[in-house]
This record gives C-alpha cells, sequence and structure tokens, in this order.
C-alpha cells in the first residue's frame, strides 16, 4: 500500500480519537451511528435530523458528536447527511453476524435477499453480504442494510450490486 | 433514444418537453424544445463546433452557462450565437463558423427601438446570491427586475443534485436543484418581481441604467433602475497542458449541466482534473449518470475538497492521485486517452512516472474565477484578490461597491460557496430595498442577522483563505 492509498480514507484510528465508534456493548444491544465526519465543516444537518438530539456539535464548524446511549439507531441521521457519511452498525443477533446500513445513491436499486459484493473504504472488494433492508427516503436517497461477518463491521463501507436482472431499476 | 441520453437517473427526473429537429449544416438533427442546441448536437454526437483560425483545429465545447466563447456557431443567420444557453425551441439552422465569423445579413432586432424598463433594483444573475437579493429586497417593498441570460433561472443551483451542506436556515440538507425550485417559487409568487431569462446585460451605465439584450425575442432593453446588484457569478478556469483545445475537454461544471440538466452523457471514461469540492461532487455526479471515473488527479499533495466528498468516491473505486497533474490529452477529433504525470513539491513533472488513461472526457476541476466583467467596466473599483479567486470588487459590509447604488453578492465578489452566497444576496438585497425605501428597523435588523450569519459560516478552518482575502477588499461604508 502506497500513501495515495490513503487519500480520501477516513482511518479507523482518527473516528477512534474523536469518540465516533460506538463501544462494542452498544453495537451488541442493536443499531447505532457511526457519524464518519472527522473535519470542520459548517454543517449540522445531522443535529437537525435526530429525533433524539443524540448529535450536538457546539458551532456549526465543529465536528459531530454522538451520545451513543442516547442514539436509537433509527437512521435518520444517514437518510439527511449531505456527505453521506453516516452508517448504522448492529451486532445484536449475536450469532458472528452484523449488519451495517450504508446510504445508497445509484442504480440499479439492490432488493432484499440479494447478494452483494462488500467494498472496504477503497472501493475494495471484501467478500458477499445479503441484503437484509432497503428503505427509500423522500429524496431518494436509500438506505440498504446487509449482513456481513461481525468482524468486517468496520470495514464495509458500500457494495455492488452482483445481479443486475434482479434489482429493481427506476 | 441516444445512447448519450440519461434515460434512468437516481435522482433526477428529466423534462425534456416534445421533439423538435432542425438543422446542423445539412444534418437533421433532433433534439427537444427544453434542451439547449448544444445539448442536442452533444446527445447527436456532435462534438466538433468550430475550428481555429489558422493553425485548423478541432475545437468543442468548454462552459455551457453562457460564459466562454468556445462554441460560438450561426444560429439562423446569427454568428456568434452561444449555443450553449439557446434553446432549442425557436431554432432551424444552426452551422458551424469557419475562421472570424461574418457580420449577419439579417438584423439582430426585432424592433428598431429599445423596450424600456424601469424599476427600483435591478438584480444581475439568479444564482443563489441573486435569488437572495430579489427576493429580500422585494420583501421590503422595492420593485426588482431580476435578470439572466441562462433559459432557466437557479444559476449553478439547477445542475445542483447532492444535498447542500449548511445550516437549516439556509436550505441545508436539501438538493441543489430543490433549493432552486423552492426560492424560484417565493419568487414568483412576490408581485414586485419581474423577471427576464434569456436576457444578457451588456453593459451598466452608473446606478441608473443598464442596456440589456433579450436574445429569444431580439429585442433591446434599456433598463432604467435605481439600485443594481450584481450577482453574476463566476466562470471555470482553463488549465495549459498539450492538446487542452481538444473536444472532450470542459470544465467539471460544463459536464454537470450537460447530465443534471439535459440528461446528456458528457463522455463514458472520465479523468477529473482537481480534488476541491467541485472536482470530487462532480465526480460522484459523473458516475450517478451512469460515467466511469478513471482517476482523480490533483496537483496539490492533498485534496482541496471535503473528506466525506472524497471519501465517497474513493469507496466507490475511484483513485485520486495527489501531486499529479495531467500532461497531455490524446487524440484526433476528440479525446480518446490522457497522460499524467507525477509532481515534486515543486511542481515540477518527474520524468518517468507517466501514465496513459483511456478516457473520452476530461473535466477540469481548477478553480472558477469570479465573472466580475460589469463590475470592472461600470468603473467600481477593483483589486486582484488570489484568495478569492482573481479581480473582485471593493466593497462595504453591506456589499455595496465604491459606486454608490451598486451591489454585489455571491461568486463574483469572491469564490465561495452557495449558503455565503445567498446570506451575501440577501445583505445586498435589503440595503439595495433600503436606499429606495428609507429607514426600516425591521430591514435593518434582519440585515444584521445576515451579517452574523455569514461571520459564523466564515469562522471555520475552510475559510481561513476567505477571511485573509475579505481584509483586502472591505472598505469602510462611513467613509466610502
Amino acid at each position: 500500500m502506497n500513501e495515495q492509498d490513503n487519500v480520501g480514507i477516513v482511518d479507523i484510528e482518527t473516528l477512534r480519537k474523536l469518540d465516533l465508534i460506538p463501544p462494542l456493548n452498544r453495537m451488541r444491544r442493536g443499531s447505532v451511528a457511526v457519524v464518519e465526519c472527522v473535519e470542520e465543516i459548517p454543517c449540522d444537518v445531522c443535529v437537525a435530523a435526530c429525533p433524539v438530539h443524540a448529535i450536538t456539535k457546539e458551532d456549526i464548524n465543529s465536528i459531530p458528536r454522538v451520545d451513543f446511549d442516547k442514539c436509537t439507531g433509527c437512521g435518520s441521521c444517514l437518510l439527511a447527511c449531505p456527505g453521506l457519511a453516516i452508517f448504522l452498525v448492529d451486532l445484536s443477533t449475536n450469532n458472528g453476524k452484523g449488519r451495517v446500513t450504508i446510504p445508497y445513491e445509484l442504480l440499479p436499486i439492490p432488493i432484499k435477499g440479494e447478494r452483494v459484493t462488500l467494498l472496504d473504504r477503497r472501493g475494495e472488494p471484501i467478500g458477499e453480504g445479503k441484503v437484509v433492508k432497503v428503505i427509500k427516503s423522500a429524496d431518494k436517497t436509500y438506505a440498504v442494510t446487509i449482513e456481513i461477518e461481525e468482524d468486517k463491521i468496520m470495514e464495509v463501507r458500500f457494495f455492488r450490486v452482483i445481479k443486475n436482472e434482479n434489482s429493481l431499476s427506476l | 433514444m441516444s445512447a448519450s441520453r440519461i434515460n434512468q437517473h437516481p435522482i433526477l427526473n428529466f423534462k425534456r418537453g416534445r421533439k423538435k429537429t432542425f438543422y446542423f449544416e445539412n444534418k437533421l438533427i433532433e433534439g427537444y424544445e427544453n434542451e439547449s442546441v448544444l445539448a442536442a448536437l452533444y446527445a447527436n454526437n456532435i462534438r466538433i463546433l468550430s475550428e481555429s483560425k489558422i493553425l485548423k483545429r478541432r475545437r468543442g465545447a468548454f462552459c455551457l452557462i453562457g460564459k466562454c466563447s468556445s462554441c460560438l456557431m450561426e444560429v439562423d443567420g446569427v454568428p456568434n450565437t452561444r449555443i450553449c444557453i439557446t434553446p432549442v425551441k425557436k431554432v432551424n439552422k444552426v452551422r458551424r463558423q469557419k475562421s472570424l465569423a461574418k457580420p449577419p445579413k439579417i438584423s439582430c432586432f426585432n424592433a428598431r427601438k429599445p423596450k424600456e424598463i424601469n424599476t427600483d433594483v435591478l438584480v444581475i444573475g439568479s444564482g443563489p446570491a441573486g435569488l437572495y437579493a430579489a427576493i429580500y429586497a422585494s420583501k421590503y417593498g422595492a420593485n426588482v427586475v431580476l435578470v439572466d441570460e441562462n433559459p432557466f433561472i437557479g444559476g449553478q443551483l439547477i445542475k445542483q443534485t447532492h444535498k447542500f451542506f449548511g445550516s437549516k436556515d439556509l436550505h441545508s440538507g436539501i438538493r441543489g436543484f430543490e433549493i432552486a425550485k423552492r426560492l424560484t417559487k417565493i419568487l414568483y409568487k412576490m408581485r414586485n418581481v419581474k423577471i427576464l431569462t434569456n436576457t444578457s446585460v451588456f453593459g451598466l451605465y452608473d446606478h441608473k441604467l443598464a442596456g440589456a439584450y433579450d436574445f429569444e425575442e431580439k429585442q433591446l432593453l434599456k433598463i432604467k433602475t435605481r439600485q443594481i446588484v450584481v450577482a453574476t457569478g463566476a466562470s471555470e478556469r482553463f488549465l495549459v497542458f498539450e492538446n487542452n483545445d481538444l473536444p472532450g475537454i470542459m470544465g467539471a461544471g460544463a459536464a454537470q449541466t450537460l447530465m443534471n440538466v439535459y440528461g446528456v452523457k458528457p463522455g463514458e471514461n472520465a479523468l477529473m482534473v482537481g480534488a476541491g469540492n467541485v472536482g470530487l461532487i462532480v465526480s460522484y455526479q459523473l458516475i450517478q449518470a451512469g460515467v466511469k471515473v478513471v482517476a482523480i488527479v490533483e496537483a496539490m499533495s492533498q485534496i482541496g475538497g471535503y473528506l466525506v466528498h472524497a471519501a465517497k468516491v474513493r469507496r466507490l473505486g475511484v483513485p485520486i492521485y495527489t501531486s499529479h497533474t495531467i500532461k497531455s490529452a490524446h487524440g484526433k477529433e476528440k479525446v480518446e486517452g490522457a497522460t499524467i504525470i507525477a509532481l515534486d513539491n515543486r511542481f515540477r513533472e518527474i520524468p518517468g512516472t507517466e501514465k496513459y488513461l483511456e478516457v473520452d472526457l476530461i473535466c477540469l476541476a481548477v478553480g472558477l474565477n469570479p465573472y466580475s466583467q460589469l463590475l470592472a467596466q461600470v468603473g467600481c473599483e477593483m483589486i486582484y484578490v488570489p484568495e478569492l479567486g482573481g479581480l473582485v470588487p471593493k466593497r462595504t459590509r453591506y456589499q455595496e461597491t465604491t459606486i454608490e447604488g451598486i451591489y454585489v453578492a455571491g461568486d463574483v465578489s469572491g469564490i465561495e460557496e452557495a449558503s455565503t452566497a445567498m446570506l451575501e444576496g440577501g445583505i445586498a438585497g435589503i440595503s439595495a430595498a433600503l436606499k429606495i425605501i428609507g429607514v426600516n428597523d425591521k430591514a435593518l435588523e434582519e440585515r444584521e442577522e445576515m451579517i452574523r450569519k455569514l461571520e459564523k459560516i466564515r469562522a471555520g478552518r475552510f475559510f481561513d483563505k476567505i477571511r485573509k482575502g475579505l481584509k483586502k477588499v472591505l472598505i469602510d461604508e462611513r467613509t466610502r
């Protein structure tokens, strides 16, 4: 891996330092938001979108903070974030499988039950997963929940639909 | 439907209107009435719009928003017509110009006398700054004429498919083209606003008179006004490299206009030059339109745009090469490939690091220049400020230039972003209205509130450069 590989990649160490990774026991309790927004951007869309006020910002330019105990993992912030930088993680099944929810604005739209190629933050394939839920927002952003291996919960950040003919093309 | 037309898009539905044919040279072209002549030609795979005078090099489109001269053609006998902002609707014959255009044999005017229009506030440009200026000037009782040379109002908002950053009161979380719709709706409800599209303001004569040309009606306009807000936006920068004039090399914003306004694919495989927010966002939108982005190159050692935008394209597998630039474009009639090369820390090319990429589209996202010619022409004191993108007017905190009654807002006053443009537009609009209606406490209060919001946004680290630049252009409103 050369240094170019890290351009445009949000690294896990930074997320950890900023307390943006939910503790393991919180993930075990169910769906929770991972806000991968580590720069001082003048934006507070997620703060306004959260129905339980779990996301806060000191001012419009500061980095968001998430209260993981308050967060219900509803995904309102995921659908609202203009940077498509919010994901949901869920390790509550305790069977070696986890669920990651990813914001999606491309075609084709995946359908429930479909197998997809899992991609990491560099767009590299890292296995396969199964689509378990697809939610569409009023403004055409989709939230796609995929069942994956538990140990990939902080790695899988995108996916590619494998079988085009099965998926719903709009 | 031609292969270049986008049939399915994850975000957009295209309202092309009815089919309309016209002749290009001797060929019958099928277009749609709501699209520009250029979009129709592009959809029919016509990329060569002209040839250079001496070397006879093929030339294509560059800006697609009426701000450069690369698409000038003869339309129904009128030479030097910007086909990128000319709707297909009324067009019958389009021809390439050979070398310099000859004066037209027909009149460019339907009427001999200019039509006179009277107003309190003339707003030039209908992007986020102009829309806000018009809304706020009319809100406080001024009569407003809003002029734009494009066929649609909304400026560059109409091609922004991504949701906007910012705060809720400035439409954050809403897609750019939806913000344009929202603001347009507000404007149409106001009784004291007149909107003129397809109309170019070509000259300002102090703050009281503007010359304009309505090129759809072929009508010269004499606009008598009391205050003027100039919100003409910016134009995309060009870049020097070998074969940079090949058709298929265009501004990133131009590609956006083609695919997001007109639903025409600008190419199949793209190279993006520049990893600022424009380069990153447009790369993502190219992918949404079904174009493969082969690579993004950035001359600086790090990306200039937000990390979230870069992360969005990286997880789709798009490589970003920092400390790299484009060395040359390849192709005979149009772009068939590009060579990129690594740069050392003094921006010198490193021989032996060349990479060849097979692409048919090269998008330049290397910054914007304020489109400030009207301000310079009328005699506003201008100053070159690199931090603000180029030549900009000096102005007060109320956006008033050195000429009383002429205000400035948005990218033309310094390259920033939509939310700051809206606030500047609001401040300019209120200031212009105050001169018409006299003292009004509510207006003064609202203007101060906007200035506070603007300062808050600009307090962030992404605005370090802007703050530095603004210090050079601010003049005291009391001594102006």
